[in-house]
């Protein structure tokens, strides 16, 4: 129990009449990064909020280490990126950063951490005349400070440009590598990708996934899409092989893991009559669909 | 500890950069310094030195002035946090709420203090200045500064409390709006009303008192008034204060700032951000 990051068991939260998270699990080991994935409205910030003791649950429980939602020890422990996050725009990034340093009670050198995420030059200058994403730097400042056990990330891409995505990635990166465990909740899909240990789909409240991208697409059985583009005559090709003709001079056609590779030998078996094989393995959005769907039915 | 004094920084920071403390200490001034010199004509007939006159004038400006510029700050304090989604963060920190609040009361009473002791302390140099000062009118300018100091901080912490219970910035501002016509304005014409329908009877004799020193604006007119004979005869509220025990007034005074910080508090526990 106790060398989880995070631990939820079970937790329902009623807002009103309607019940909007009911029996969310999850557990977050120290160093895993994980993707909470969901369209808006699925319970993301809920979650978030409930993990950090804001909006109280009606039935479950929340451990961060060993600490509830809310108290001193879990506060200490916990970073947090809001949505769209904003400050009071009087004050400048310096002065900011170093009021949460203050508030938790951190040493840290404010100039060094505003340098690392890209706001060196502009750490004196006011937060009103910030852009969005100079904003969302700030905000990812702040995770950083002291050596959070665990780190909610709520869309910590909303508003930045892909160049300041990869740097956002390098940060996920250190503070896995240094043994935060890092939830982000997120609906830009194929970005979270490659960066993530593990997955996990929210819908409607309900976790309806929770694995690695390899298991989710094993379980889930979505084909792979192999598109193989004739030399001369598509025609005898897809007559061959018994795909679809597409654009002319390809010939799609899908098949389920475990037939891979014998598509592949077949394909290659033809010998010149091929120019070309591109495979695409099911992407996350079509996952995504699958698991939603299938949450629906 | 230490954490509270960090928000206190950080709020003393943000009055100083929008201006807030600048624009309040120069109303302060200005106000106090007009009422001085257009209040200084009785001076003669009443026989008390100018600084009593300008006290008396002033008394009457800080019943508006400070809770006014106590809600102009208190309004945001919650609700502005909140409409900014910052206030989310800052309650993911391991600062408690009451912390928190602690922090933002300190600092907007220290920015409240200066600009009542400048705007009321230049008007009183001038006063005596011109038209001479004893030690009565000395002390009666202290305690103005330190009694509208305490009505201010009255305010703030009613601010906080519409703040944490309002729906955003724009309706706390509405609300602070209605709540300094109902206490400074309204409560007064309502007593004066009962006052007239009693034609002097029981509640006039008795009720009408107490009712009167539980507003915390009339608190102060009364303790500012019943304390210096001058200033009472220069303002002409005699009456209701000689009704009074002594200790009244300050009383409602002391109370009131403690129990609007208790509700805010309150109140500020069951904001969800």
């Amino acid at each position: 129990m106790t060398d989880k990051a995070l631990t939820i068991e079970t937790v329902c939260k009623d807002r009103g009449k309607t019940r909007v998270l009911s029996d969310i699990s999850l557990t977050l080991e120290p160093g895993q990064r994980v993707a909470l994935l969901g369209h808006n409205g699925a319970g993301k910030s809920t979650l978030i909020k409930s993990i950090l003791g804001l909006t109280p649950i009606q039935a479950g429980t929340i451990r961060i280490g060993t600490a509830a939602p809310g108290s001193a020890q879990a506060r200490r422990d916990t970073a947090y990126l809001p949505e769209a996050v904003s400050f009071h725009p009087a004050l400048t990034g310096r002065e900011q950063l170093a009021l949460f340093a203050k508030l938790s009670g951190t040493n840290a050198d404010v100039p060094a951490l505003l340098d690392r995420v890209g706001l060196g030059d502009a750490m004196d200058r006011r937060i009103g005349a910030y852009s969005k994403g100079m904003r969302q730097r700030l905000g990812l400042a702040q995770v950083l400070l002291g050596q959070p056990k665990l780190a909610l990330l709520d869309e910590p891409t909303s508003g930045l440009d892909p160049i300041s995505r990869q740097d956002l990635y390098a940060i996920i990166d250190e503070l896995a590598a240094q043994g935060t465990a890092v939830l982000i909740a997120s609906h830009a899909l194929t970005e979270v990708e490659a960066r993530t240990d593990r997955i996990a789909i929210m819908r409607k409240g309900r976790m309806v996934a929770d694995d690695t991208l390899a298991n989710l697409s094993a379980l889930a059985g979505l084909p792979i899409r192999l598109r193989v583009r004739a030399r001369a005559d598509a025609d005898a090709l897809a007559a061959e092989l018994g795909g679809n003709r597409v654009n002319g001079a390809s010939v799609e056609l899908l098949c389920s893991p475990a037939d891979k590779m014998q598509a592949l030998r077949r394909i290659a078996g033809l010998g010149d009559a091929v120019a070309d094989v591109e495979m695409t393995p099911p992407k996350l959005e079509d996952l995504y669909r699958h698991y939603a769907r299938e949450a629906l039915q | 500890m230490t954490r509270f004094l960090a928000i206190t920084r950080t709020e003393m920071l943000i009055l100083r950069r929008n201006r807030w403390l600048l624009v309040a200490t120069l109303i302060m001034v200005l106000f106090a310094l007009a009422l001085t010199f257009a209040g200084s004509a009785p001076t003669g007939t009443l026989g008390v030195d100018m600084l009593t006159v300008s006290v008396a004038s002033m008394t009457t400006l800080s019943v508006y002035l400070a809770p006014l510029l106590a809600l102009m700050i208190s309004f945001d304090a919650i609700a502005g946090d909140v409409d900014r989604g910052s206030l989310s963060l800052l309650l993911s920190y391991p600062a408690g709420r009451g912390e928190i609040l602690l922090g933002k009361f300190t600092a907007h009473l220290a920015a409240l203090a200066f600009a009542m002791t400048v705007g009321f302390g230049t008007a009183g140099a001038v006063a005596a200045w011109f038209g001479g000062a004893g030690a009565d009118s000395l002390f009666a300018l202290g305690r103005l500064i330190v009694t509208s100091i305490l009505l201010g901080a009255v305010f703030l912490a009613l601010g906080y409390l519409l703040s944490a219970l309002a729906r955003g910035a724009t309706a706390a501002a509405g609300l602070s709006a209605g709540l300094w016509l109902v206490f400074v304005v309204l409560y007064d014409l309502g007593l004066l009303g009962a006052v007239v329908m009693d034609k002097g009877g029981v509640f006039t004799q008795s009720v009408f008192p107490w009712v009167m020193v539980a507003n915390p604006a009339d608190a102060f007119r009364l303790w500012n008034v019943a304390a210096t004979e001058g200033v009472a005869m220069a303002s002409g509220m005699t009456g209701a204060a000689q009704a009074l025990p002594v200790w009244a007034a300050p009383a409602s005074l002391l109370v009131w700032p403690v129990l609007g910080f208790a509700l805010a508090r309150l109140a500020f526990r069951r904001v969800e951000p």
